[in-house]
């Protein structure tokens, strides 16, 4: 589903990712391990097409086709979604309106009518529920006002309304209260399906105890240095990041 | 990188949508002004004595005055020798025959979405459409005779309802008001004329189209309404323009009258041409709007969307008389490449009990400058005078200006006056976030720009709301890129 080879992007004209293999397969979740300045946040800012990174080196592939040519937007209709770290708020814009223009948008894409506003005010009820966000909310500004829990149970709300193929979670646990982790955690899971993939950023094991990834990747200075099963992050855990710089 | 070249590629060349020229045969008096010109205006108009002695005694103080140079505007140079002041498009070839409308202008009016034909008037909308210094059809007037209220062009109300029009014309914006006031009572061609009796309810929204097509031409319109005890109105105007590499001047004047227990609403779209994408031509929109509410309990309310022109220089204000009367200004005014807009309202409160509202929302961008010019005035006679301002600047890009000046005068220390303002910005992670949710930039600023404005948009009857809507969007096209 997504193949990244030899990836090399930088930041106003620092590079950051110096070279990054990763292949993630449908139905997987691959949970992306490391220490603040790894390069994380850009590998997934640099998969969604965000006009800051520049990317020198190597390629992204998704579903076959050549990522990098393709504009921020026609990247989410092809199904990749972020949960940002940190969600803008935009003020005056409505959640209904927002995420009308984004789902229309969307299925203009895919050669489909606009939702109607009846079937639309429907959609978004029962995705709602799956996050247990308030009604309130969801008549409100996007992001507006919203404490830091609220920000993110509205990230994956929206990724129920899209639902995309792949998803990347972006530190979505910084932030969350046990309750609200759990709420957060388990509608993901409720979303889930052997067609979708994830990749989750995380510094935690918490989230990965409800997330069950296949792999856990290891991600320092712009490279993975490591990859292997669950047990991966469980090691990180109990022992922090060192014990891994130290084999490079 | 080449997404970005082709998106501003793209938006340099679209055009201005109503930039279209209309061809038909238009008189055209020559270029100049002076007492003569005046009086021609006049005679061809077939005016009434008192009428032509208003005309000079403003042209001779016109004479008199300079061009006011306080607002934060780069002004062009006027030659206003060199700029015809009538233009009347309804001329056919045959004088002898009954005037009818060139199918041309049908044409024109329908490109515009204007509906001429009243059988195709679905909206159930009165229009008066004016092009050039003509006003060429207006539309339900007999339906709307019935009761009672006139709405006609303000030639036909000076033949029909002399003594209406000389009883309040001048009465609100006098010829000695200011350079651009004086200009217009000398040279106004056209305009329309509305006067709803007492306790009448004018059953549809009422709505002059004003168009300028002919070369060289300015537009000198001039509005009068007049709202008797207990009658309502709700009355809209939009202006389009064609495209012209040289500026062309609209200098117009609006009088609004509204007696005890009367309501007006008066909504405007205004969508003159801005000029190109390097600031070349453009409308000059120089305009005097000012309501009197004269009688108790009266309420007025001006609802403005101003998207075109190269330079706005308006401050629809209002006069509270009458005691326990009610004024409101919202405005959303976007001003994107090289527009200029130094606009707001003035608030003068002299009856007791008088609340005034102002909702302000400046939206720029490219290399535009926007500001907001405001004056509440509390007399000493307003005993208890309330206003709220609120005025809030949007910036799209760093290349633009917003500019805020809120003046206030209070005489009476009963008043509760309050004043609020914000600046914010359209940030690169708004629309990164809305690209990612697939929602593209140029819809992205649409959807943040609508959010923004929807207090004032909201206020403008349905069908104007649409295509406000529409129109703010098409304004900032190219704006971030």
């Amino acid at each position: 589903m997504l193949e990244i080879i030899d990836l090399h992007a930088s930041i106003n004209g620092k590079e950051i990712l110096k070279g990054i293999n990763l292949t993630v397969r449908e139905g997987e979740v691959h949970a992306l391990m490391g220490q603040n300045g790894a390069g994380k946040s850009t590998l997934s800012n640099v998969i969604v097409g965000h006009p800051s990174y520049e990317v020198t080196q190597g390629k992204i592939l998704f579903n076959g086709k050549d990522l990098l040519e393709l504009k921020p937007e026609d990247r989410a209709h092809e199904g990749i979604f972020l949960s940002f770290q940190q969600p803008v708020e935009i003020p005056g814009v409505s959640m209904v309106n927002f995420m009308r223009a984004a789902l229309n948008a969307k299925r203009k894409y895919q050669g489909l009518e606009p939702l109607s506003a009846g079937d639309f005010l429907k959609l978004m009820r029962e995705k709602r529920r799956i996050v247990e966000l308030d009604n309130k909310l969801a008549n409100r500004s996007v992001n507006e006002g919203f404490s830091g829990g609220e920000k993110k149970r509205n990230e994956i709300f929206q990724m129920a309304m899209l639902e995309p193929t792949l998803s990347i979670l972006d530190e979505t646990d910084s932030g969350l209260d046990v309750d609200a982790l759990r709420i957060v955690a388990e509608g993901f899971n409720k979303l889930r399906t052997p067609q979708t993939s994830a990749i989750v950023i995380t510094h935690y094991q918490r989230l990965l105890d409800y997330l069950k990834p296949d792999v856990v990747h290891v991600l320092l200075d712009g490279r993975i240095v490591k990859t292997a099963g669950p047990e991966l992050a469980f090691e990180i855990e109990k022992r922090g990041f060192d014990w891994i710089k130290e084999e490079q | 990188m080449e997404d970005k070249n082709s998106f501003v590629r793209q938006v340099a060349e679209k055009k201005y949508e109503f930039g279209f020229t209309t061809d038909v045969q238009t008189e055209i008096i020559e270029k100049g002004l002076s007492e003569d010109v005046v009086r021609l205006i006049s005679q061809k108009k077939d005016e009434p004595d008192w009428l032509l002695e208003f005309r000079l005694k403003a042209f001779r103080y016109w004479q008199t005055q300079e061009a006011p140079t306080w607002g934060h505007l780069k002004m062009p140079e006027i030659d206003y020798q060199d700029i015809s002041y009538y233009a009347d498009p309804t001329v056919k070839k045959n004088q002898d025959a009954p005037k009818e409308i060139d199918p041309e202008l049908m044409k024109t009016f329908d490109k515009l979405g204007i509906p001429l034909e009243e059988r195709m008037a679905l909206s159930g909308m009165a229009v008066d459409a004016v092009m050039d210094s003509v006003s060429v059809k207006t539309t339900f007037t007999e339906k709307l005779q019935e009761k009672g209220i006139i709405f006609c062009s303000i030639s036909e109300a000076v033949k029909n309802h002399p003594e209406l029009v000389r009883q309040y014309l001048g009465t609100v914006v006098p010829y000695r008001d200011n350079y651009f006031a004086a200009l217009n009572s000398a040279v106004f061609s056209d305009g329309s004329f509305v006067y709803i009796p007492k306790g009448v309810r004018c059953p549809m929204e009422l709505s002059t189209y004003f168009r300028i097509n002919a070369r060289g031409t300015g537009q000198f319109e001039r509005t009068l309404i007049v709202c008797d005890d207990d009658a309502y109105v709700s009355y809209l105007e939009g202006c389009t323009a064609p495209m012209r590499d040289e500026n062309q001047l609209h200098a117009a004047i609006v009088e609004i009258v509204v007696m005890k227990n009367a309501e007006v609403k008066y909504s405007t779209v205004q969508n003159w041409y801005p000029g190109d994408s390097e600031g070349k031509g453009g409308v000059l929109n120089l305009v005097t709007k000012r309501g009197h509410l004269r009688g108790e309990n009266s309420r007025l309310s001006w609802t403005q969307v101003e998207t075109g022109s190269a330079i706005t220089w308006k401050y629809p204000s209002c006069v509270l008389s009458g005691d326990g009367s009610q004024a409101e200004f919202y405005s959303v005014a976007v001003t994107n490449n090289f527009q200029q807009a130094d606009t707001g309202t003035k608030m003068i409160h002299i009856g007791k009990n008088t609340k005034s509202t102002i909702i302000s929302k400046g939206i720029s961008a490219g290399k535009s400058q926007n500001s907001y010019r405001g004056l509440v005035r509390v007399a000493p006679t307003a005993e208890n005078a309330r206003n709220y301002s609120s005025c809030d600047s949007l910036l799209l890009g760093s290349s633009c200006g917003a500019h805020t000046f809120p003046y206030m005068d209070v005489q009476n220390e009963s008043a509760i006056i309050e004043h609020e303002a914000t600046t914010s910005k359209i940030s690169e992670d708004q629309l990164f976030y809305c690209n990612q949710r697939g929602i593209d930039t140029e819809d992205a600023v649409g959807l943040i720009v609508n959010g923004y404005a929807k207090d004032v948009i909201n206020k403008l009857p349905m069908e104007f709301a649409v295509e406000a809507q529409k129109l703010l969007g098409v304004s900032l096209e190219g704006s971030v890129g």
